[in-house]
């Protein structure tokens, strides 16, 4: 379960063991996901071979554009998939158990006391006829029997954690009543409710003022560092990983193409993709002074291209490129990368650095 | 780089009007350009307030709220000719609006708008409209799915009387590629192109009225990071190539710090501050404008236990707190600002930086991103 298979990859997709993300064991690995959606134009394959760990009390970002999988992923790991999606091939072991194969009434037992979800829009994902307080307290309800005012107590207490502010009274607003900001700190006591192992979070700020993003990253931060919960945190934004996530993970074409330490990678990007989005965003601390956009437009996933799904819009791709798709190979540090000429990332940087 | 799917019913090249080996944007430029020896600013807006009637009156009473809400609410604004304006704030500080009234979209309660040496009416004649063009934030509901690129094109160009009619077809072509699309796209609608194609046709569309000012509401904020670049650089590149003068409308701040050359700053339907926009990053002197540039993330992880750069929430519109409006969430709020409105007011020795905030901060000495850079310049002693 540990030893890297490095190189050891199926057509579609690369396997990769477990110990690239380092800490102390993963909580959650997801083993070569596969999830398949059948359209008319035929069949979409979202996912396509994606594997993470994410460490106890750590957070994994991550990342990609819209159309990459980065959502259909958390989903598949939560069994929350559309139901024209089906998750095709791998497992996604929550403490060593596989979740794929589990019926409705198994997962309901590890959706809420052992893997929670946060969306980006809580007003479509709070109950707007169910006072708040007492959504907070369905969950500690039923998977931990509490009782009805045991519960209620539980829910003022997550309510005070998350900085509602006055949460007696706001026990009994409703979701419309509050403002964005707040919805979503509703919705961050709801995942904590029952204390879980890993919250997924798909966007959760994305909808959020930046001042209110802020002070929601800042709570989900503390939080991971007090109660020692991981999160596996979906978003496009590549500096709110920067502030959150230890790990990172980037997706592109339902392939997973890059990840390793969330400084490092930064720092230091293996792979032509993760390069190209961070020279396409504007910098506040920076300003340079022109953008470079990646050309070209993302893959289709019905009928992908050949070899590196990237290759059509790469700058370094060669003609080994197209032939066959390259693995996720492991290199030092932690690692990975899904490029055959990952060193000429480093040139390139190297000769921006040297023009300047 | 972003040819359009080719139309099946594209006319063979050659059918049009013959154009010239004109320069791309000649024509275009006509009209754009910054007349030289045209004094004054582009636009002057003052006292500018718009409000929206919403609510019984009863139910407004017993929350003692206001029946209008006040979306813009006494704004004073110059746009400089050939100048990048950024509007930033949060969502509710009347960002858009008045944008939307800048563009007469909106009709305004009280207040002047002045373009050029023109006052602007409540109704604007079609000569008026043409001056002011905007590009809409999301490209998927900005263009109309039933009409194609050409016919959207000409029917604005008749309309306003653009160009003579023989030439129309030309100037669509010269409008297309000053956007960076080919003319396989005149032919096509809009579902057939991505995201920020459409963005592109849009920039089209408002800049074939050859307007003196481009209002752009949030422009990028619906496409992918890699595409946003796309547009940015464009719209960077149009304001070389044509002189346009730009108001950009952003929540994104690293987008307006790319961009704008003056950036001003909207909380709760007031402008806060106005600054060159190096100057309002390296050296904020409102509260409000300091936290928000805090909170922007960072390319780094978050210190630990670090209080949010603002607290809490923005005030309901209905309830514009008395005095200073960014009060009760300040970290420097005194006795003084609950009953004394703020004016803007410029800092000592630059009269281009105004905040409106009793107590401004003085600009050296904070760990602002950027400062070393403005400290390059020879910068005048308070």
């Amino acid at each position: 379960m540990t030893g890297p298979v490095a190189g050891g990859s199926v057509v579609g997709g690369p396997v990769l063991g477990g110990s690239v993300l380092g800490g102390s064991g993963p909580v959650l690995e997801v083993r070569d996901l596969h999830v398949e959606i059948a359209t008319r134009r035929g069949v979409v394959r979202a996912v396509d071979g994606v594997s993470i760990d994410v460490p106890r009390g750590e957070a994994v970002g991550l990342v990609g554009e819209s159309g990459s999988g980065k959502s259909m992923t958390l989903r598949a790991i939560l069994g929350i998939l559309p139901p024209e999606a089906r998750v095709t091939a791998g497992q996604v072991l929550l403490d060593g158990t596989d979740m794929v194969p589990l019926p409705t009434s198994a997962l309901n037992r590890i959706r809420g006391p052992k893997l929670a979800m946060i969306f980006q829009e809580p007003m479509s994902a709070l109950n707007p006829v169910m006072r708040v307080g007492w959504q907070i307290a369905e969950g500690p309800r039923v998977h931990l029997g509490l009782s009805r005012s045991k519960a209620a107590e539980r829910a003022v207490e997550l309510m005070r954690r998350v900085g509602i502010p006055d949460p007696e009274r706001r026990f009994r607003a409703y979701p419309h009543e509050f403002s964005g900001g707040m919805r979503q700190r509703v919705m961050i006591a709801i995942a904590l409710s029952c204390e879980p192992e890993v919250i997924l979070c798909d966007e959760p700020t994305t909808a959020l003022d930046v001042t209110i993003q802020d002070q929601i990253l800042r709570l989900l931060s503390g939080l991971c560092r007090e109660s020692g919960v991981s999160l596996l945190f979906v978003t496009h934004d590549l500096p709110v990983v920067a502030e959150l996530c230890q790990y990172l993970a980037v997706m592109y074409g339902g392939e997973i193409v890059e990840q390793g330490p969330v400084a490092e990678v930064f720092a230091q990007p293996m792979h032509p993709y993760t390069l190209g989005l961070l020279r396409s965003a504007p910098d506040v601390e920076e300003v340079r002074s022109s953008l470079v956009p990646i050309p070209g437009s993302p893959p289709s996933l019905i009928t992908p291209p050949p070899g590196c799904r990237f290759h059509p819009r790469c700058g370094f791709a060669e003609a080994d490129c197209q032939v066959e798709p390259p693995p996720l190979r492991l290199l030092t540090g932690g690692r990975a990368t899904a490029c055959l000429h990952y060193e000429r990332c480093e040139e390139s940087l190297e000769a921006e650095e040297a023009a300047r | 780089m972003t040819a359009a799917p080719p139309p099946p019913d594209a006319p063979p090249p050659g059918a049009t009007v013959p154009v010239g080996p004109v320069p791309a944007e000649s024509s275009i430029l006509a009209g754009n350009v910054v007349p030289p020896g045209e004094p004054g600013p582009l636009l002057t807006a003052t006292d500018l307030s718009v409000g929206f009637a919403i609510g019984g009156s009863i139910v407004a009473r017993l929350r003692h709220e206001e029946r209008v809400l006040r979306a813009v609410d006494g704004v004073d604004l110059t746009i400089e000719r050939g100048e990048a304006l950024a509007l930033v704030g949060e969502s509710g500080s009347g960002k858009s609006t008045l944008a939307r009234a800048l563009t007469g979209l909106v009709p305004l309660d009280k207040g002047e708008i002045r373009l050029g040496e023109r006052v602007l009416s409540g109704r604007r004649p079609r000569g008026d409209q043409r001056r002011i063009q905007m590009v809409f934030q999301d490209p998927y509901s900005s263009l109309n799915p039933r009409m194609t690129v050409v016919g959207m094109l000409h029917e604005l160009l008749r309309v306003h009387n653009i160009v003579p009619r023989a030439e129309v077809d030309s100037y669509s072509r010269e409008l297309l590629s000053l956007v960076g699309l080919t003319d396989d796209a005149l032919h096509a609608y809009p579902r057939q192109f991505s995201g920020g194609q459409r963005q592109r046709v849009a920039i089209a569309r408002a800049l074939a009225l050859r307007p003196e000012l481009l209002v752009a509401d949030e422009p990028v904020s619906a496409l992918d990071v890699s595409v946003q670049a796309t547009i940015l650089n464009l719209l960077q590149e149009l304001r070389r190539s044509l002189g346009l003068t730009l108001l950009l409308i952003s929540h994104n701040l690293a987008v307006v710090r790319h961009v704008c050359d003056r950036t001003a700053v909207m909380y709760l339907g007031r402008i806060i501050e106005v600054a060159p926009t190096r100057e309002l990053f390296a050296a904020p002197r409102h509260p409000y404008t300091r936290g928000l540039l805090a909170a922007i993330p960072r390319m780094a992880a978050l210190a630990d236990n670090e209080a949010p750069a603002v607290q809490g929430d923005p005030p309901s519109p209905l309830r514009i707190p008395a005095g200073c409006r960014f009060r009760t969430r300040c970290p420097i709020a005194q006795e003084r600002c609950a009953h004394d409105d703020p004016e803007l007011t410029a800092a000592p020795g630059r009269p281009a930086h105004v905040a409106a905030c009793h107590f401004p901060l003085d600009p050296p000495a904070r760990t602002i991103v950027g400062l070393s850079k403005v400290q390059e310049e020879p910068s005048p002693s308070q």
